[in-house]
């Protein structure tokens, strides 16, 4: 049943297919894409009729390959900015409210720790949608009382930001708290009776060991930014993000050139994902 | 010099706390009270906004939308069951059966997908399912089928969405239970003579009993607050609450009745999500780490 006992053949073989059908049923998705990606077929799927690389780089009008397609490149750039943004602004504000709400005493701190973990547990569409009214009414106020159109209040690159932000900065909150439970507070003490202010004792004594924590963080608030569609897709202005893109292509002019943009995808996540495996190994 | 200590300790105490305020109220808080207002509006025949029950009237009066909203409810549970019992064999695997090694590679197969995004996994379904997809091709290639099988647009399909982008949530924190279960009680349980059927429901179910309700929380939020895998994957019968919102939204922008379907969506949410904590004696910063 676990490794030290002994088990049947029959259950280890039963056991063993299972485990097997579950990976094949998580693999497949993505190994189907990732194939089809260099099928010389103008149809997303099967029959495989030869390999390719039109998909990337053809530039015919037929076949617009992943590397000519402008509107792709440009909504890659966008996601890519927007996530560095959303990135920047929920590692900053997750660390302080995990700093706040580990290290600091004060009232209401339940009311505010249950408001910080909210998001995980509001649906991103209404997240989407309270911001998007919130934002708009704000616009409608601004506008009636100073006569100002201002485009932060309309869908629009930056309330995309605001909008991922609220929510990555939740999680950022929780990885860093997470290492920071395991951190020696006489260190902080310590440093506090050698007359370091508190901010002195922060910043050079317990933002030094949140280190990996944050960097971390701010690894996964630029996935969550990356590939987030529920709440983006309310606040999205002019310059749509790549899951925006390619949302729309999906539902009206699927071309295998969505198979090389989901291989690069695949190809770029896993290889980062197996970097960070192997570099856990090392480390341990 | 105490007295300058304390300044020095207030003063770090409001750098902390004020970006974190700000956060909170104008992310969180101030939009959820214009979602529950604008709920309450409705536009007169004028233009203006006046107070006014009709969204919620419309909701309970119009049979599609109530019923869509029990059919999502409904399924919400019914995956979030599937999930659990799809995940707890894989958990249990990786944590007390695999090696150190192969479990390490089991998990970064498990990560993928989630990093990978939504979008890109439920268009690879798409592929795999459609009535000319990989599934019958291949099958129709080896001869199981003649005719290709309708998968692609129906609940089966949706459903299949849903497990795919939700089941490593469930996986996750069971394993992170599992892994604190000392294999010695498992063991002792075997040396007296216990059925696996009862070292399972008896000693390894109640065990890990924090991360499977961890788990479902988690789970059930992500799978009825989805739209990407009803809307690509199901049918045209598939609808799914979070589309009605949308459709409000984005297509015949009414937001007022948008507004009020998003706050029955909450309602419905944050009632079960509380249920399942109360049930399961959990706290929300649990469900969190």
């Amino acid at each position: 049943m676990i490794r030290s006992l002994p088990s049947s053949t029959f259950y280890r073989i039963a056991y063993g297919t299972y485990v097997l059908l579950f990976f094949t049923f998580l693999v497949m998705p993505l190994l189907a894409i990732s194939i089809l990606a260099f099928n010389d077929s103008n149809f997303i799927s099967l029959p495989w009729h030869g390999f390719t690389l039109d998909w990337f780089f053809s530039t015919t009008d037929e076949r617009q390959g992943f590397f000519s397609d402008e509107e792709l490149i440009a909504s890659i750039v966008t996601s890519i900015s927007t996530g560095f943004f959303v990135a920047i602004m929920s590692t900053l504000v997750g660390t302080l409210a995990a700093l706040l709400f580990e290290e600091e005493e004060f009232r209401l701190k339940g009311l505010l720790y249950f408001l910080a973990l909210a998001p995980l547990v509001i649906p991103g569409v209404i997240l989407g949608i309270s911001i998007l009214l919130t934002s708009t009414s704000a616009g409608n106020h601004i506008e009636d009382a100073f006569g100002l159109d201002v485009e932060l209040f309309r869908p629009s690159y930056w309330l995309v930001v605001l909008g991922q932000f609220s929510f990555a900065a939740t999680y950022v909150m929780l990885l860093v708290s997470a290492r920071l439970k395991k951190f020696d507070r006489t260190l902080e003490e310590a440093a506090l009776s050698l007359k370091a202010t508190r901010l002195e004792s922060i910043w050079y004594v317990t933002l030094p060991f949140l280190r990996p924590a944050i960097i971390g963080a701010f690894v996964i608030a630029f996935i969550l930014s990356f590939s987030n569609i529920n709440t983006t897709i309310f606040l999205v202005g002019s310059d749509p993000t790549l899951p925006i893109d390619l949302y729309s292509r999906i539902r009206f002019s699927s071309t295998p050139v969505l198979n090389a943009v989901s291989f690069l995808i695949v190809l770029t996540i896993s290889s980062l994902a197996i970097i960070n495996f192997f570099a856990n190994r090392s480390s341990k | 010099m105490k007295n300058s200590n304390k300044n020095s300790f207030n003063s770090t105490f409001y750098l902390l706390i004020v970006p974190v305020l700000i956060w909170l109220i104008f992310m969180i808080v101030i939009p959820h009270i214009e979602l529950l207002i604008s709920s309450f509006q409705v536009e007169d025949d004028s233009g203006d906004l006046v107070y006014s029950f009709n969204n919620y009237i419309e909701f309970f009066s119009q049979k599609i939308y109530w019923l869509t909203f029990v059919k999502t409810a409904t399924y919400s549970i019914a995956v979030t069951f599937l999930a659990f019992v799809v995940a707890f064999p894989i958990a249990f695997y990786i944590t007390k059966i695999a090696s150190k090694n192969n479990a390490g590679f089991l998990i970064l197969l498990l990560v993928i997908p989630l990093w990978v995004g939504e979008l890109v996994t439920v268009y690879g379904w798409i592929v795999l399912l459609g009535d000319h997809g990989v599934i019958n091709h291949f099958m129709m290639s080896i001869g199981i089928i003649n005719e290709p099988i309708n998968m692609l647009y129906t609940d089966f399909s949706m459903v299949i969405g849903l497990l795919y982008m939700s089941v490593l949530f469930m996986v996750i924190p069971i394993m992170s239970t599992l892994e604190s279960l000392d294999d010695s009680l498992i063991e002792a349980a075997c040396d007296l003579g216990a059925s696996k059927w009862d070292i399972f429901t008896k000693i390894i179910i109640p065990y890990s009993m924090p991360g499977i309700a961890s788990g479902s929380i988690i789970v059930f939020m992500l799978v009825i607050g989805d739209y990407l895998a009803p809307n690509l994957l199901g049918g045209k019968n598939s609808l799914w609450f979070t589309e009605q919102i949308y459709n409000n939204f984005l297509t015949t922008f009414n937001w007022n009745e948008g507004a009020a379907f998003g706050f029955l969506l909450l309602m419905l949410s944050s009632g079960i999500i509380w249920l399942a904590l109360k049930l399961s004696g959990q706290n929300l910063d649990k469900v969190g780490s």
